[in-house]
Formats: C-alpha cells, structure tokens, sequence
C-alpha cells in the first residue's frame, strides 16, 4: 500500500512521504552566489592565464588577464559580502581556518587571491612598486586554480542529492567553466593577434565542460533529471546553445576577425553564467522533491542489506 | 576539567508510540526559548499545521493518517468504508521531531565562523553572536533542520554600517539548543518537561539507548506494527543521533531520511577530487599557449 502522497520513480520503486514536502531544506544563498561562482571562476583561471602569459612573453594578453582578473576580484568580496546581508559579519569568516568547511577554506583562497590580484593590477596601472606588484601576482598565479574549483567542492558537501551526488564532478565541470569563461572575457579585450592561447583556451574548456556535463548528468541518473525540468533545464540549455556558438566563432572566425573573437567571447562568457544558474537552481529543484532524498537512501540501504533485507522493491502498478 | 571529563552526553529519546499530538512540546520549546511567532494557517493535513521544523519551530509535531492495523494480531481500530462493506483498519501516527544532535554534524562541520559548536553535553548548538548567517549548515543538514531566519532585525539592533549591501531581516540560523540554558542550570529540557506521555525522554544517551532497546522488544512481543528504532545505531552515515526516535513505520513516511549521512563524509575524497581538477585546468590552459601568440 502506497501512502496518499507516494511517488511513482523513473525505476518503477515506490515510497511514502510526509504529504510531499521535501527532507532537506532549499538552500537559503541568493542570486550573488551562482554570479559568485562564475566571476570567481573568471578571477581564478585569469591570474593563472596571466602568469602564464608573462613566462611566455605574450605582455598583451598577461595585461589584458591582469586587469579582467582584478576586475572579477573587485566584485568578488562585494557579492559574498551582499549575500550575508549584514556586511560586517563577513569578517566572521576570518576568525578561524576550518578544513571540513569548504566555505571557510574559500574565503581565505579569495582572501588572498583576490587581496593580491587587485593589489597587482593597481600598482600596474600606477607603474609604481614593481617587487609588491610581481609577489602579487605569484600569490593570484597559486590560488587561482583553488579559487576556480573549490566552489564546486562547496556545493558538492552538501546534503542536495544533484550536488553532493556530482561530488566527482562539479570541481571539474568549475574548473572547465572557468577556463572557458577566462580564456573567453581575455579574447574580449585582447588583439587577435596576441589573444591564441586565450581562444584555444575557451575551446578547450567549452568541449571539456561538455564533456563533464555529459558524464555528470549520466552518473546521476533518476537524480539528475532535475536538469531537464524547470530552470534549471532552461539555462542548461541556453548555456549549451552559447558556449557551443560561441566557441565555435572563436574557432572559425577568431584568429582573423576582431568583431567574431568579441561576439563568440560574450557568447562564451554567457554560456558559462547560465551554467552555474542552471547548477544553482538544480539544487533548489533537487531538495524541493523527497523522491530524490529518499530513494537513493533506500536503495543503498536494501543493497547493504542484501536481497533479503526488510525492504523489498514494490513495481510501479502492483 | 574533571567535571567536563565525566559529564556524560545527553540527549532524547522519543518514543511516537506514546505520544498523543498534544504538541506541548511545540508549545514549551516556543515559550522557554523565546521564538518568535511565525504566522497562523491551516495546511490541512491532519491536525499539522506547523509543517516542518524551521528557523521558528524547534519541536514539530507530525501527523500520519494511515490504512494500516496498530497490531499484527488484529487488534486494530477499524473504519468503516462506503465502497467496501468491510471494515478498513486505521491507525494514526503522531511523532515529536526535533534536531538529531548527530554523532556527527553537517552543519558544525559546515560552519566556516566556528559559530556551531559542541557542547560539554555532546549537544550542537549554534552561537547567535558569532553566526553571520552564510547559510552554508541549511542545505548541509541531511535532515532539514537548521533553517535562516528571515524575520525583521529587531528595532535595537546596531545601524547597517553598510546600508546598500544590508538586508533588514535577522539572516542567522537557528535551531534547537537541546536547551542549553536548561541543562547548565541541571533542568531537563523544555519539551520533555512538559510532555504529558512521556514520550520524549531526556537523559544520558547510553541509558536512553538501552531503555529503547527493551521498549522495542516488549512492542514486538505484543506484535507492534512496524515497530523499529531509528538514529539509535553508532555505526550509521552520522554516527548515531543524540536525539533518536522509536518509529512504527519506514522514516520517509514521517519526513525523515531512511539513510541519512554527514556530507563531510566524503570530503577527503573531494579535496582530492578539487585538487586534480585544479592542476587539470592549469595543466589545460598551459597547454593553450603551445603554438604561439597568434
């Protein structure tokens, strides 16, 4: 007997819930965050790219890195600081370092990441204390690559069964993103004859992120269904539509065309925001719905206790 | 040090085979710990109208209506049916939920202000004047427990130093205390005090857990439907509740989780997993600049 409000899954199993409502809460951060996520992904691969534009000697594109960075790194304090509510408790976050929270290990990445690429790009643009600016740069050239994939580790250490179920994916699909998003927003504003890594960079992400997307959703299963429903489908799909578009200009026409290499790095660059709303709304639409809390502990339960366990799978219709 | 050294952990065991719905406990919880008052509606089902446990409601009382015998030896209250002629049993479930102080807690893990603690009762309690209100336990919590509260500030709360980034709502967490104040002070909690059934008791966890094994073993003597222990097990995703339940169906049926387990469980695995693909995209983008500027 199913109770009033039991559901029928995608594997035929049913359960009981208390009158639908959902197990886990909705998550409670508001818009900045999923913005977070994508300028702080920017931010990170930016200094990154920076550094490894000025080993190279490509100085356009390291300046052009430099000061999208610290432009994303501007803003990134001022959303998480918004998010709160109350400004002054941001400061709150800096009075302990805690490794079982990938928030407190976040605030000091940006902390440092953000303090030194802003610190890097104003001393640039005064042209004065080249030995501070260049210690700077070296502190955002390291934590870049922790600042652009640790928010996937945060919303993987969750009880939302699309994040925390993605916990060997959402630090990659980030990185990919932020590579893609870094790579886009320096082709924006670099010469194309100086902007080839930064193209090939958006390529390169764009497929990669693609491809980890695919496998995400494939691992999930019944609990990734959530990206075909509602926002979350919604964006999803605009953010493949964008980044496919506009890597493939940057492809095509990049290398010749400054207006292509512009338009396919905004397109990039709006692909990559609708993907983590679309990854942010997930959640929201993962928590609302007990089947995707409940059945998956129900099924690891009846594989624990083995085929003669006290839970028995009914079939969808019996 | 000694005395915090030989304070054993305390917590509740509640026993829904006893409890009545008279939501004393929603009642005492709400007055003794001060919360506010978070809006009157009828939701319609059953006789619950508190819905869940939230920022405002720290013991929720649930409603189960159910076709289905109290006892597997057919003493059962029966209903009678207009499309069968024949009698349909007919139970009511009624639990007291309440914060399951895990063994192991995702929201204390979470916390990145250190505002979540451990107590010397084994309790997890939030401290109000550290939280900064992320909100990062809210969606840690397997259970749904801890919640935001978005209530205006209070009218003495300090000026927004910041207008433009400030909010005029509370923002922190909130959630039960075990009543800390209570326990300091050598009381029991508010809700246990004022239950009528004794069904939520308080006491030291290891004595808990031995009472509950026995009032299991005498309901399935006298053939209880469905009876089970739920959270009582050291050995489950969060290492045992402080505060665990006697059920008479599966958990979902109440709202709970069947197998609840502390994100932070798998975290080792996926720093490990951040860090490769943090080398991944910088290995990624240095491999960019192979063929040159152009």
């Amino acid at each position: 007997m199913t109770g009033v409000n039991g559901g029928i899954t995608a594997r035929g199993t049913t359960m009981d819930s208390y009158y639908g409502r959902p197990i886990v809460k909705e998550p409670v951060w508001n818009p900045e965050i999923p913005v977070y996520m994508f300028t702080g992904g920017i931010a990170g691969a930016s200094a990154v790219l920076h550094g490894l534009a000025k080993v190279s000697g490509n100085e356009r594109l390291a300046r052009s890195a430099l000061f999208v960075g610290a432009a994303a790194d501007t803003l990134n304090p001022v959303l998480l600081i918004k998010d709160l509510g109350r400004p002054e408790r941001f400061l709150h976050m800096l009075r302990m370092f805690k490794v079982t929270s990938p928030m407190s290990v976040g605030s000091w990445i940006l902390f440092l990441q953000s303090g030194s690429s802003v610190t890097s790009a104003t001393l640039e643009l005064l042209d004065v204390l080249r030995p501070i600016r260049v210690a700077g740069e070296a502190v955002a050239f390291l934590a870049g690559p922790a600042l652009a994939t640790y928010t996937g580790a945060l919303l993987a250490n969750t009880s939302i069964p699309v994040w925390s179920e993605a916990r060997d994916e959402l630090p990659w699909l980030f990185g990919t993103s932020a590579a893609a998003s870094a790579g886009a927003a320096a082709a924006v504003f670099t010469p194309t004859e100086s902007a080839g890594p930064a193209r090939r960079a958006a390529v390169a992400g764009v497929a990669a992120e693609l491809g980890v997307m695919q496998l995400m959703e494939h691992r999930l299963g019944f609990v990734g269904e959530v990206y075909r429903q509602g926002q979350a489908g919604r964006f999803g799909r605009l953010s493949k539509a964008c980044t496919v578009a506009g890597a493939a200009l940057l492809a095509v026409g990049g290398k010749r065309s400054r207006t292509a290499a512009v338009t396919g790095g905004v397109l990039v660059l709006a692909g990559e925001l609708a993907l983590r709303w679309s990854v942010f709304k997930a959640g929201f639409q993962s928590a609302r719905d007990p089947r995707y809390t409940v059945l998956p502990q129900k099924e690891r339960l009846a594989k624990r206790k083995g085929e003669m366990g006290s839970w028995q799978p009914k079939r969808a219709g019996s | 040090m000694t005395e915090t050294l030989t304070q054993p952990r305390m917590g509740f065991f509640t026993d829904t085979t006893v409890c009545i719905g008279c939501k004393a406990c929603e009642v005492a919880c709400k007055e003794w710990n001060l919360i506010p008052d978070d809006g009157l509606r009828w939701t319609g089902e059953s006789y619950d109208n508190t819905s869940e446990l939230s920022a405002n409601t720290w013991r929720h009382v649930t409603f189960v209506e159910q076709r289905k015998p109290l006892k597997l030896d057919g003493e059962t209250a029966t209903v009678e049916t207009d499309a069968a002629a024949a009698p349909e049993p007919l139970r009511w479930l009624m639990e007291s939920d309440v914060c399951k102080h895990c063994t192991h807690a995702g929201c204390l893990d979470v916390c990145p202000t250190g505002a979540l603690f451990r107590t010397e009762f084994g309790t997890v309690v939030v401290q109000e004047d550290v939280c900064n209100g992320c909100g990062y336990c809210v969606p840690a919590c397997p259970f749904g427990v801890i919640d935001q509260r978005h209530l205006p500030r209070s009218a003495d709360d300090a000026p927004l130093a910041l207008p433009l980034l400030g909010k005029q709502e509370d923002g922190r967490v909130w959630k039960c205390t075990l009543c800390y104040d209570r326990l300091k002070g050598g009381h029991e909690p508010a809700c246990a005090k004022s239950c009528p059934t004794d069904s939520i008791q308080f006491g030291e966890l290891d004595e808990l857990r031995e009472r509950a094994e026995r009032r299991l073993e005498k309901l399935r003597a006298e053939r209880w439907n469905g009876a089970r222990l739920y959270g009582h097990d050291p050995d489950d995703g969060v290492g045992g509740f402080g505060a665990f339940f006697l059920l008479l169906d599966e958990p979902e049926v109440y709202g709970l989780p069947p197998d609840p387990v502390v994100p932070t469980k798998h975290l080792p695995q996926l720093w490990r997993t951040t860090a490769i693909a943090a080398t991944a995209m910088f290995v990624g983008l240095a491999a960019a600049f192979i063929g040159g500027s152009e």
